[in-house]
């Protein structure tokens, strides 16, 4: 009975999370046919690049991804998603697949981020540093302390000796930056790429206690790749030099 | 007069897919049941949090069921008797909201009734009122949401009352509106009712329209599914036993109303 609701519950979450999985075409065991990526959502912008790139590097290679919450993705995974490579944007998203044996190669840092004030276009709020954050009357959207982006701002308020005033805990970063390019908040902390990607509509201010919450992105190949070759080259393609030059571009920091 | 029920075995053809109806929405909820963490479950239940968002929960989701019947009896009037050219348009409309995104309508409710929105910035500016990120906010996106509940239960109710009470009461020298009081609502009162129930259990469920629109901050706009959604991603022992208490809540007010109100004569 648990096992069955159980089951029933993962099957519902892979349909509904990721669609079809991609045909394993490659019968070669070379980097061809169909690669499917697991990646964080604050990867989207970087990793669609990544993957136009890999695909013309590899004629008669297809990347798919499925981008969501690493947190949703890790349990996908541990439902028996099908995968050939998980990119998390928290060290913890990927110690919870490695601890189930999802992936058991050993999951390699890619990428790190880290936090930035984003502002509505033109600053209405006149924001300039976290200090500005503690002030009771301008609007304030935080990530909530459950996701990774909550828990990075709180230790950079920690750092700053600064008692926020939120006025909504948002339950996930891309919420945090809606409410910023609708211009509903005066300020809020999102990372720098979240910054980068949304454009003109938001603008971003750096800050020295950033360095205090600084995020590691973990890559590795899933154990029962349908693919394992493509998935291998593809972790191979965010480790090299092109791949480096995509996600620096896109405001991540290089290990 | 009696009728007689048709005897026999049920037929296979109505029976097999009617109890696999039947598991398909109840197995689910034994999931939940199944997985509790019953231990810790007294615990939960009595921390402070989870009391403030369920309180907050039943009075958001109360004053937006007000809020529907005040806005959506006389809605469902007008599109049952007024003879309002488009009525067919308009009741197509009122619909929206049901197979809508609750997370567009909050995005929706945000460009209109935003700091920044179309009447929005008005508001702001005149008289300084700002919905967003407030418990009002919490009303406004469950009343939208809910509303075409009670207006179509309440329009249906509306077409299937027999119009000739109301020409009685009017060659009797009754007014439209000493009509509508005392003649059109009594008898449409079961309508009324369902409707009312059905919308004040969608506005308590409420949750993309209300996190979008409305933002999350606990004591003030953190309803209970908010709260069920935030809980997942960190301890989802948590999220059930959250989800669990809200199910009993509201089975309990829905079992409570039905005897007192829905059941007419069996």
């Amino acid at each position: 009975m648990r096992a069955s609701v159980l089951a029933t519950a993962g099957a519902v979450l892979v349909l509904a999370g990721c669609g079809p999985a991609a045909p394993s075409t490659s019968d070669s065991g070379k980097a061809g046919g169909g690669v499917t990526v697991f990646a964080a959502a604050s990867l989207t912008e970087a990793f669609a690049r990544l993957g136009e790139d890999f695909e013309a590097a590899n004629p008669g290679t297809e990347v798919k991804f499925n981008f969501a919450a690493s947190s949703a993705l890790a349990q996908q995974l541990n439902q028996g998603a099908p995968a050939d490579v998980f990119a998390s944007a928290a060290p913890a998203n990927m110690k919870q697949v490695t601890d189930t044996g999802a992936i058991t190669d050993t999951p390699t840092t890619f990428v790190r981020n880290k936090l930035a004030i984003a502002v509505p276009k033109g600053n209405p709020g006149k924001i300039t540093a976290l200090a500005d954050f503690a002030v009771a009357d301008r609007k304030i959207a935080l990530c909530a302390e459950q996701v990774p982006c909550g828990a990075a701002s709180r230790k950079v308020f920690d750092a700053a000796k600064v008692t926020p005033a939120p006025d909504t805990l948002e339950q996930d970063v891309k919420a945090v930056l809606t409410k910023v390019a609708l211009g509903e908040v005066d300020g809020a902390l999102v990372y720098r790429t979240d910054v980068r990607a949304a454009g003109e509509k938001v603008e971003g201010i750096d800050f020295a206690e950033a360095d205090q919450a600084v995020n590691d992105y973990p890559i590795a190949p899933v154990a029962k790749a349908r693919n394992a070759a493509a998935a291998k080259a593809f972790v191979a393609f965010v480790l090299s030099a092109r791949g480096r030059s995509v996600l620096g571009q896109a405001g991540f920091v290089l290990p | 007069m009696t009728r007689h029920r048709a005897r026999g075995r049920l037929p296979v053809v109505l029976a097999l897919p009617a109890f696999i109806g039947l598991a398909f929405l109840l197995v689910p909820l034994a999931g939940l049941l199944v997985r509790a963490p019953w231990g810790s479950l007294a615990g939960q239940l009595f921390n402070a949090e989870v009391g403030q968002a369920l309180r907050l929960s039943l009075i958001c989701a109360s004053l937006a069921t007000v809020l529907c019947l005040l806005l959506g009896i006389p809605l469902a009037w007008l599109l049952a008797r007024s003879g309002l050219p488009g009525r067919g348009f308009l009741r197509a409309l009122v619909t929206v909201p049901l197979v809508l995104p609750p997370v567009v309508g909050g995005v929706a409710l945000l460009l209109v009734l935003g700091r920044r929105g179309l009447i929005g910035q008005h508001l702001d500016a005149w008289f300084g009122i700002s919905l967003p990120f407030t418990t009002a906010g919490v009303v406004v996106a469950e009343a939208f949401v809910a509303m075409p509940f009670l207006v179509i239960s309440v329009e249906g109710a509306l077409r299937a009352a027999d119009p000739r009470f109301e020409e009685a009461a009017a060659t009797l020298g009754a007014s439209r509106w000493l009509t509508f009081r005392r003649v059109t609502l009594p008898s449409v009162l079961p309508g009324v009712v369902a409707g009312g129930v059905l919308c004040w259990a969608r506005a308590l469920g409420e949750f993309g329209a209300t996190i979008t629109f409305a933002g999350n901050f606990p004591g003030e706009t953190t309803t209970m599914p908010l709260a069920v959604y935030l809980a997942l991603e960190t301890d989802p022992d948590a999220a059930i036993v959250l989800s669990i208490v809200l199910l009993l809540v509201s089975v309990g007010v829905l079992a409570g109303l039905r005897d007192r109100w829905i059941s007419g004569p069996t």
